[in-house]
C-alpha cells in the first residue's frame, strides 16, 4: 500500500487553522500508523492456522501424559507414550504394552520414542527403548539387538523408505532390508559420524538424514550410496559466530527433508537448508518461542512446525504463530508474528495441552500434537475477523 | 541228414526242466531286493501337485512338481493333451478370471510363469520373493498375489508392468491362497508356526488382504497349530475352512493313541460360524494324517479334504458340521468322537493326494496323487473314485519313489496318526522342539532339522548317537515314534535312498555366480579367522572353521561347546551341518536359539561356541551375513 503524504503536510493545500491542522495531521499520522500496523498482521492472523484444541491424557484412555511421538494413520491415531503404545480409533484408546510371556511377539519397551507409518503395507514401525517393533494387522515383531541385526535397543528414530526400514539408534544408524531381513549397520567406522547418538532420521526418496545428537546432520544419497556431514561451522559453541553460514548447531534433534529442503531442529535454534543456503532460527529474530527444539516437521518447502519446550510454533515462510498454555497463566494462548516483527494475540478459547511439545502430525488440515501432559488435537476453524491485541511493533522484543 | 524225431520220454525230460527253470526265474523274481539300493531310474517323474481347470471345466491343468511342468488333459478323453515347461520346481497354479492365462509360481526358481493357455506357451516371467508357492489373482486380473514361503509374504504384482508393488507380511512359511468370491478378500495361510517364545504352544495365523487396498487388515489366530494348508471358501463366502495339524510337541512323544502326537483338524470361520472354530476329523481310533487340499461344493453340501498321508479323501456333511458347532458352545477338537457328527465318508485314493478341484458343475472331484502320477476322479454324489487320469508318468516305482512314498504315509503309525512328512513337512522342517520318550519326560529336548543332502554327515541325531541313516530310521521309529510297525528291510533300503536324495534348495542369499558381497566376505574372513583381535591364536577346538568343515561344514564330531541345557543328559553335541542354515530356524540342538544372532549374543557368554564376544555388533552382523551363504 503506498501511503501519501499526508495532506496535512503540504502547506499550499492546507485549508484549517494552525491548531486544528495540527491535532488534524496527528489523527492522519495514527491513522495511517494503524493501517499500516494492523493491516499487515490482520492479514497475517487471518492466514494463520486457527484450531479449536481438544486434550487426551490418561483419563481419557491414554497409557501416559507424557507422549513422547504422534503417528497419523488415516483414521487411526497412534500416541508413543513413556508406558504404552496408545491406538486411537473410533473414539476411543487401545493400549499395547510388553507382554513378558509373550516378548518377542509383544511390544518390545513401553516407552515408545518414535512412530513411522509403511504407507504401501500399513505396518506402524515403534521405536522404543528396548527395541523396534512392527505392528502389523494387530500382530506384533520385536527386534532387539540380540534377537537381530538392530545395532542399539535405544531406538530414538525410525522411519521407512520403500523395502527399507531406517532406525537411529543410541549406537549409530541401521537399515533393515524387509525383503531379504538383511540388516546394514553405519557408524563412526563407514561414515562421516563421529557421534554416534543418532536422534533422529527423515527418508525420502533420493535421500535420508540423520539428526545426530552433537554431530550435526548426516545426509545419505540413496543412488550414490556416500554418506555427507553438515556442521555448525562455530564448532560445538552456543555463539552464532557466522549466521547462516551453515547448521546452526550440532546438538541436532530433529531432521524434516520435504520438498527438496532441509529442515533441522536443535536445541539452540533452527536451520534451513535449500542445498545452498542455509538459514538460521533463532528465538531472538524469528516467531520462535525458544531455541530448544525437539521436533520439526515441514509440510513443503517453505512452511514447517517447530515443536519446542515453549510452544508449537508454526512458520508459513513469512510469519509465525505460537500455540500454547500461555507460560504465566496458563491460559489458551496464540501469538501471530509478522515478517516485521509486530506481536499479536489472537483471542482463542483452547490451547495444546502443555508448552513442552515433543512432536506433531498431520490429519489432512488438521494437526496432532505430541506434549509432555497429553495429546493434544488441533482441529482446524475457519479464521474469523478478530480483534487483535498488538503486543509489539517493528520488531520482536528480545527475549531471553 | 534228417532231424531226429523228439521222442516221448525226451519231451517229457525237456519240460521238466523247462518247468525247474521258470520256478527258479520266479523265484530269483520274487527273491528280496539286496541291501544295497536297487537301480534307480533314470526316469522323472511327475508329482501332480495342484489342479486347475478352464472355466467349462473341459480342460485340467495339472503343475508337475518333479518334471517341471504343466500337464494340460482333456476332461472328455481324459488323456494329456499337452504340456507346457515352467521354472524349477512348480507349486501353484491359479486361472486368470477370463481364462486366458494361467500363474504357475515356480518354487526354485523364484518366479511365477505367466501361460497363455491358447497357445500353451510361457508368455512372460515375474519375479517373486522366496519360494513362492500360492498363487491368486485379484478378480479384475491387474493384480497377482503369491506367497512366499522362504521369505514368510505375499507379494503384491502388478500385472501390467510386471513389477512387484509391495510385499505383505504373512505367517512363517506363508504358502496357499485362497480369493474370497466377492474378490473382496485373499486369505494366506502357512505351514511354520509364527516365532514364539521357547517351550511355548505353536501359534498361526490366517492372514486376510484387502484387495483394494492391498493391504492386510486382519490375522486370525490360530491357536495349538502348526501347519496350515489349503483354506477354501464357499461360493457364498460365508464358509472359509482352512486345513491344519495341531502338534503335540510340548508333551513328552511317550505313546501315540488318543492323538497323543497329532491332531488333524480343519479351522472353520466366516458368517456362518461367527468366529473361528477348530474341529477334529480324526476318530477315536483312526486318524487320517496330514489334511492338506479342500474343496467346497458349490451347494455348500460337503467339503471334500485329501489326507496326504493317509491315503484318503474325507468327505464331510456341511449342515451337520455346522449344527454341530452351533450345538457345542465349548472348543471340541480334542473330541475325537465328534468327527462322528459330520464325517460322511472316507474314499481311498492313491499315495500323497495333494491338490484337489471340483468341476463347476459340482459333480465330479479331481484329485492330484502325487506319488501315482495320475488323477482320481471321484464321483461327488456316491463318494466313489469313477476313474482315474493317468497323467504319463514312468508307470513304475522304482527305489526313490517307493521310498517317497514311505516317507509320506502314515500307515506305519499306530492307528495312522502320522508320518516322516509330519514333522518334516515337505521333507524341510516343522520349526518346532520335541521331547522324545527314550531318554526321559523333560529331558534332552531336540529341534527339529533340515533333510537336505544328508549324505556324509553321519552320524545322526541331535548328539550324533545313531551312526547311519538306517539307524536313524529303522527299528528306533518303530519303537520311539510310531509304536506300531516299522519298515522292513527293503523299505527302509528305499527310505533311505529317498532321504539322501533330497538336494539343497536353492540358496538365495549367495549370488549366482558365487561372488560374495562385502558383507559377506567380511564375514567369511571372521569365520575362518585363527587370531583373537589382540593377535593371541585361537585355539584349533574353538575355530569355527575347524568344526564346521568339509563340504558340509560339519567335521562330523561329537563336542561339548557349551550349549547344553540342564534338561540335556549329555552337554556333548554332534556337530551339525551348516548349509541352507538360514532357513531353519529356531538353533541350536534343542532349537532354544530363535535367531542366528542369539546363537551368540545369548548362548556364547564364555566364548565356548566359538570366539563371538570380543566382535562389535557390525562384525557380527557380517558373519551372520556368510553364514547365511553357505
Amino acid at each position: 500500500m503506498t501511503t501519501k503524504s499526508p495532506s496535512c503536510c503540504h502547506p499550499e493545500r492546507n485549508r484549517f487553522s494552525g491548531g486544528a491542522k495540527d491535532l488534524l495531521c496527528i489523527l492522519t499520522l495514527i491513522s495511517l500508523v494503524l493501517i499500516t500496523v494492523l493491516l499487515p498482521l490482520r492479514g497475517a492472523a487471518q492466514d494463520m492456522p486457527l484450531f479449536r484444541w481438544e486434550n487426551f491424557t490418561t483419563a481419557n484412555g491414554l497409557p501416559d501424559n507424557h507422549v513422547f511421538c504422534v503417528l497419523v494413520d488415516g483414521n487411526r491415531i497412534w500416541a508413543g507414550t513413556e508406558n504404552g503404545l496408545g491406538l486411537y480409533e473410533n473414539g476411543a484408546w487401545k493400549v499395547f504394552r510388553p507382554d513378558n510371556d509373550a516378548r518377542q511377539q509383544s511390544l518390545a519397551h513401553q516407552a515408545v520414542l518414535s512412530l513411522a507409518l509403511d504407507k504401501r503395507t500399513g505396518d506402524v514401525w515403534a521405536g522404543t527403548m528396548g527395541g523396534l517393533s512392527r505392528i502389523s494387522a494387530g500382530r506384533i515383531d520385536t527386534f532387539t539387538q540380540l534377537t537381530s541385526g538392530l545395532s542399539n535397543d535405544i531406538v530414538y528414530g525410525v522411519g521407512v523408505q520403500g523395502d527399507f526400514v531406517w532406525t537411529a539408534t543410541a549406537a549409530g544408524a541401521s537399515r533393515l532390508n524387509t525383503r531379504t531381513g538383511q540388516w546394514t549397520l553405519f557408524n563412526e567406522r563407514n561414515t562421516p559420524m563421529y557421534e554416534i547418538w543418532t536422534y533422529s532420521v527423515s527418508p525420502a526418496e533420493d535421500k535420508v538424514y540423520y539428526a545426530v545428537w552433537g554431530g550435526g546432520v548426516l545426509e545419505y544419497d540413496v543412488k550414490t550410496e556416500r554418506w555427507k556431514d553438515y556442521n555448525d561451522p562455530d564448532g560445538e559453541t552456543e555463539l552464532v559466530l557466522m549466521k547462516d553460514q551453515g547448521l546452526i548447531h550440532e546438538i541436532t534433534t530433529s531432521v524434516s527433508y520435504v520438498d527438496k529442503i532441509l529442515w533441522v531442529a536443535t536445541y539452540f535454534g533452527a536451520s534451513r537448508y535449500d542445498g545452498r543456503y542455509w538459514h538460521n532460527f533463532l528465538q531472538k529474530d524469528s516467531g520462535l518461542p525458544s531455541n530448544f527444539l525437539n521436533q520439526i516437521k515441514a509440510i513443503d518447502a517453505n512452511r514447517a512446525w517447530f515443536s519446542t519446550d515453549k510452544g508449537l510454533a508454526y512458520f508459513d515462510g513469512t510469519n509465525w504463530a505460537v500455540y500454547r498454555p500461555a507460560l504465566d497463566t496458563r491460559k489458551p494462548e496464540m501469538l501471530v508474528r509478522d515478517a516485521v516483527g509486530t506481536v499479536k494475540k489472537i483471542p482463542v478459547q483452547s490451547a495444546p495441552a502443555h508448552n513442552y511439545v515433543l512432536g506433531v502430525d498431520f490429519q489432512d488440515d488438521d494437526i496432532w500434537v505430541a506434549t509432555a501432559k497429553g495429546l493434544s488435537h488441533g482441529i482446524r476453524e475457519k479464521n474469523p475477523v478478530e480483534t487483535v491485541q498488538v503486543l509489539s511493533t517493528h520488531k520482536a522484543q528480545h527475549k531471553k | 541228414m534228417p532231424a531226429r524225431p523228439i521222442s516221448r520220454m525226451s519231451f517229457r525230460r525237456m519240460a521238466k526242466v523247462a518247468a525247474i527253470f521258470a520256478v527258479a526265474l520266479l523265484a530269483i523274481a520274487a527273491a528280496p531286493a539286496p541291501k544295497q539300493a536297487a537301480t534307480i531310474s533314470k526316469e522323472r517323474y511327475l508329482s501332480p501337485l495342484e489342479i486347475v481347470s478352464s472355466p467349462d471345466g473341459r480342460v485340467l491343468y495339472i503343475v508337475c512338481q518333479d518334471s517341471d511342468e504343466v500337464r494340460v488333459v482333456d476332461v472328455q478323453s481324459s488323456r494329456v493333451v499337452s504340456k507346457v515347461a515352467t521354472g524349477r520346481m512348480p507349486r501353484g497354479i491359479a486361472l486368470s478370471p477370463d481364462g486366458r492365462q494361467l500363474y504357475v509360481t515356480n518354487a526354485w526358481s523364484d518366479t511365477v510363469s505367466v501361460i497363455d493357455t491358447a497357445a500353451l506357451q510361457v508368455v512372460q516371467t515375474l519375479p517373486t520373493g522366496y519360494e513362492p508357492s500360492g498363487v491368486v489373482s485379484d478378480s479384475a486380473n491387474t493384480t497377482l498375489y503369491v506367497a512366499n514361503r522362504l521369505s514368510g509374504d505375499v507379494s503384491v504384482i502388478d500385472l501390467k508392468s510386471g513389477q512387484e508393488t509391495k510385499r505383505l507380511l504373512a505367517g512363517r512359511g506363508a504358502s496357499y491362497l485362497a480369493l474370497s468370491p466377492d474378490g473382496k478378500r485373499i486369505y494366506c495361510t502357512h505351514i511354520y508356526p509364527n516365532a514364539g517364545a521357547f517351550r511355548t504352544p505353536p501359534n498361526s495365523e490366517i492372514t486376510i488382504i484387502d484387495t483394494e487396498r492391498q493391504m492386510v487388515v486382519e490375522r486370525k489366530p490360530l491357536h495349538n497349530v502348526a501347519g496350515v494348508f489349503h483354506v477354501a471358501l464357499s461360493a457364498d463366502g460365508r464358509l472359509g475352512v482352512a486345513a491344519e495339524l495341531r502338534p503335540k510337541n510340548l508333551i513328552p512323544l511317550a505313546h501315540v493313541e488318543h492323538g497323543w502326537a497329532f491332531g488333524d483338524s480343519l479351522t472353520l470361520f466366516g458368517d456362518d460360524i461367527g468366529g473361528t472354530v477348530q474341529i477334529p476329523i480324526d476318530e477315536l481310533d483312526r486318524y487320517y494324517a496330514l489334511p492338506w487340499g479342500v474343496a467346497i461344493t458349490p451347494d455348500k453340501s460337503k467339503i471334500f479334504l485329501t489326507t496326504a498321508g493317509s491315503q484318503s479323501v474325507t468327505v464331510i456333511d456341511v449342515p451337520r458340521l455346522l449344527k454341530t458347532v452351533r450345538a457345542r458352545r465349548q472348543p471340541f477338537v480334542n473330541d475325537l468322537s465328534a468327527s462322528a457328527d459330520y464325517v460322511l465318508a472316507r474314499i481311498p485314493v492313491g499315495h500323497n493326494p495333494r491338490g484337489v478341484l471340483l468341476s463347476p458343475d459340482g459333480k465330479r472331484l479331481y484329485v492330484a496323487n502325487r506319488l501315482d502320477d495320475n488323477i482320481a476322479v471321484i464321483d461327488t454324489a456316491t463318494e466313489k473314485v469313477v476313474s482315474t487320469i493317468d497323467l504319463g508318468g514312468p508307470g513304475n516305482a522304482d527305489a526313490l519313489r517307493r521310498g517317497e512314498r514311505l516317507f509320506y504315509t502314515a500307515d506305519f503309525a499306530f492307528q495312522g496318526q502320522f508320518g516322516c512328512a509330519n514333522c518334516h513337512l515337505d521333507a524341510t522342517i516343522d520349526g518346532l522342539q520335541w521331547d522324545l520318550e527314550p531318554d526321559g519326560f523333560g529331558k534332552d529336548i531336540v529341534d527339529n532339522r533340515s533333510l537336505e543332502n544328508l549324505a556324509g554327515t553321519e552320524p545322526f541325531k541331535w548328539n550324533g548317537g545313531n551312526a547311519d541313516m538306517p539307524t536313524e530310521c529303522g527299528p528306533r521309529t518303530e519303537k520311539f515314534f510310531f509304536r506300531s510297525q516299522s519298515f522292513n528291510q527293503q523299505q527302509l533300503t528305499d527310505l533311505v535312498t529317498f532321504v539322501f536324495s533330497l538336494p539343497y534348495r536353492p540358496n538365495r542369499y549367495r549370488a549366482a555366480n558365487g561372488e560374495l558381497t562385502p558383507a559377506q566376505e567380511r564375514g567369511k574372513t571372521i569365520f575362518e579367522r585363527t587370531k583373537y583381535k589382540n593377535g593371541k591364536p585361537i585355539p584349533d577346538s574353538n575355530q569355527c572353521a575347524t568344526c564346521h568343515s568339509g563340504p558340509k561344514y560339519t567335521n562330523q564330531k561329537q563336542l561339548d561347546v557349551g550349549t547344553g541345557k540342564s534338561t540335556d543328559r549329555s552337554p556333548v553335541i554332534d556337530v551339525p551341518q551348516l548349509p541352507n542354515v538360514a532357513y531353519s530356524a529356531p538353533y541350536l540342538h534343542d532349537g532354544s536359539a530363535r535367531s542366528l544372532e542369539e546363537i551368540w549374543t545369548v548362548f556364547n557368554p564364555k566364548d565356548t561356541h566359538g570366539v563371538s564376544n570380543d566382535l562389535t555388533k557390525d562384525e557380527l552382523n557380517d558373519l551372520i551375513e556368510y553364514v547365511k551363504t553357505l
